[in-house]
């Protein structure tokens, strides 16, 4: 600790990040451990303190834990297609955003004409555009066209709402490898394709998962696309939780939907755990470079 | 780079930017002066036992060949715009009218659909964005002076209720203010008032959306603030020290000036994500008291019985993007007179 500061700037400090750390985590927690309870113990009517103890859950089940709500959620709502159509929504969203971004990221960041900017410009414009505007623009045409609900079409369609986030990531990424490098390649005689395969690509990485970390979050995270341009059967996690809610209400299987909360998160926390320094770094990247 | 690289290079994404956010904003622009088709009623003659009736009924098959042929629906104008689900400027000359004073009017006016939404929206955007960056800089400024093995667990989790999926974020925080949820209870034991629920208010509810839109983005000025401290020039904090600032004349005078751009960075962020607030209307179900622009589009598509409010909703949406167009011009106007763009030539 900074020994120039007195005492009590000290203890302010500590304190008030305390408090932050605790309103951060607890809520998962608490989450993450009452899923593991029955619904009256989790939305306790008698004592709170039910939730933690598990008081009815010994009642009902024999035991303080019970798996009923994943079983409920995963096997008999079938949860597990929607988390199979995440993991094939994301996977080919990132795939193929960073294909598209760092092709055009780099284009944009060596051009040195002004349209370059001015592409820049309308990203960042696209990029303000409330992504449930985009969809009301969407739906007719997919209807009308038969490509509404397909898996492949909301791939697409997420994968163009991300491009101008990924384009200013990469161009700002490329902007800090140096010219010298890929023009020294083609002075050699490559052509540019050539000087970014061979030269380009190598070093590319680490701005990549950067900017994949991101894209990944986007589409994982979606709720307004999915929700209105899938199936019922080609639903993602995102959107089947919401439709959990309407359904469990009534039939008085809120667990399941809290299993199902804890399951989607399960993925996000892993991804920060272990790309916790490339997070950081992405985020500051569009603001530290400009 | 010569302009047919630099092409060869961008089309696959210009193209997908063009054809899944240019378009559909003309789409939108023209499906917003469209309206559902009526539908097509015909008269039958029901002859039962007591003798014949002329009975008035929706033709479905006409109905649907009429929506097959011309699916946009029926031109309708600026229709949609005025109509009292988007700017009803005559229910607001009526209320205007009929008003005995001023917040009488303004109750009227609130209780619009539109009106309604725009004014939690505006409201939400505006006390969210301030809050985001005094939490996420007062965050950023202890974390700076933890001792460096404290550092990584507390960014660790300091970075959870950013990454978490919104709707899952408010689903959890939902279900803690419950009222027999953890924090509902305590709520009720703290003001002693066993049927307090912040659902049923809407003051609360407002309240509740706002905490959670705070709590949700402060992670994300809080890093970049963070990744600002590290760049702070070291000699100038010294020079400022044997000059005798204390602690906080050292962060007024030289840590905040340093910090500025990014205050903008995050304004311009904060805002357009702000504007667009969503999921929380869904996850708090807190549509009764409190909606969104984003929310009544939404909702266009999901109300009625499975038809969906085409027109409604492209004239809402055109109306966001005008607001979001508004909201945005001035920051992008003074970043672009501070910082000449340094790509060109």
């Amino acid at each position: 600790m900074n020994k120039a500061s007195p005492h009590w700037l000290n203890f302010l400090s500590i304190s008030f990040l305390v408090l932050w750390l605790v309103l951060a985590c607890v809520p998962f927690l608490w989450t993450f451990w009452g899923s593991f309870k029955v619904q009256a113990d989790f939305f306790s009517k008698q004592d709170w303190q039910n939730a933690i103890f598990g008081i009815r859950t010994l009642v009902e089940t024999g035991a303080s834990f019970t798996t009923d709500g994943y079983e409920g959620a995963w096997i008999q709502e079938g949860f597990w297609k929607a988390a199979l159509n995440t993991a094939i929504v994301t996977l080919s969203v990132v795939a193929i955003s960073l294909t598209l971004g760092t092709l055009g990221g780099y284009a944009l960041a060596r051009s040195g004409f002004r349209y370059a900017f001015w592409i820049l410009i309308a990203a960042l414009i696209f990029r303000a555009m409330p992504h449930i505007t985009l969809v009301s623009g969407y739906l007719l045409p997919f209807f009308e066209l038969g490509l509404w609900g397909h898996l492949s079409t909301t791939i697409i369609v997420l994968v163009a709402i991300n491009q101008p986030f990924t384009l200013w990531m990469l161009h700002s990424f490329f902007l800090s490898i140096p010219k010298d490098l890929d023009e020294s390649a083609m002075v050699d005689g490559c052509t540019r394709f050539q000087a970014f395969r061979h030269v380009i690509i190598p070093v590319m990485w680490p701005g990549v998962i950067t900017t994949g970390l991101f894209s990944f979050l986007l589409a994982y995270n979606d709720f307004a696309i999915t929700a209105l341009l899938l199936t019922e059967e080609n639903q993602t996690m995102v959107p089947k939780i919401a439709s959990f809610l309407g359904s469990t209400q009534e039939q008085g299987n809120v667990m399941f939907a809290v299993a199902a909360v804890v399951s989607a998160t399960a993925p996000l926390f892993v991804l920060v755990m272990f790309f916790q320094r490339q997070i950081v770094s992405g985020l500051t990247a569009g603001a530290v470079k400009g | 780079m010569p302009h047919h690289t630099f092409f060869k290079f961008i089309w696959p994404s210009a193209l997908a930017m063009l054809v899944f956010i240019a378009l559909p904003i003309i789409s939108i622009t023209i499906q917003s002066f469209y309206i559902n088709h009526e539908q097509v009623l015909v008269t039958v003659e029901n002859c039962g036992p007591f003798g014949c009736k002329e009975v008035t009924k929706v033709d479905v098959e006409a109905t649907r060949a009429l929506s097959e042929q011309k699916p946009l629906g029926k031109f309708n104008g600026f229709g949609t715009y005025t109509n009292r689900n988007h700017l009803a400027f005559s229910h607001i000359s009526e209320a205007w009218n009929a008003a005995p004073n001023l917040g009488y009017f303004i109750g009227e006016v609130l209780n619009l659909p539109f009106y309604k939404a725009l004014s939690f929206t505006l409201t939400y955007t505006f006390i969210v964005t301030p809050c985001v960056i005094i939490l996420g800089f007062c965050i950023a400024l202890c974390v700076n002076r933890l001792p460096s093995i404290f550092k990584g667990p507390t960014i660790f989790v300091s970075l959870l209720p950013m990454i978490i999926t919104p709707l899952i974020g408010s689903l959890v925080l939902f279900w803690m203010i419950d009222a027999e949820g953890i924090i509902g209870s305590f709520l009720k034991i703290i003001f002693d008032d066993p049927s307090l629920s912040l659902k049923a208010s809407p003051t609360l509810t407002w309240i509740m959306l706002i905490v959670y839109g705070i709590w949700h983005h402060a992670p994300f000025a809080f890093v970049v603030f963070y990744a600002g401290l590290q760049t702070v020039p070291k000699d100038t904090l010294e020079s400022a020290m044997i000059d005798g600032a204390s602690k906080w004349e050292q962060t007024r005078y030289v840590v905040v000036p340093h910090l500025m751009p990014l205050v903008v960075f995050i304004s311009l962020i904060q805002l357009m994500d702000n504007f667009r607030v969503f999921e929380p209307m869904v996850g708090f179900n807190a549509q009764a008291s409190a909606t969104s622009l984003s929310w009544l589009i939404y909702n266009d598509f999901r109300s009625g019985d499975g038809a969906m409010l085409f027109g409604s909703a492209a004239a809402t949406s055109i109306l966001t993007i005008i607001g979001v167009s508004i909201l945005l011009t001035p920051i992008i106007v003074r970043s672009w007179q501070s910082s000449k763009p340094a790509v060109g030539g």
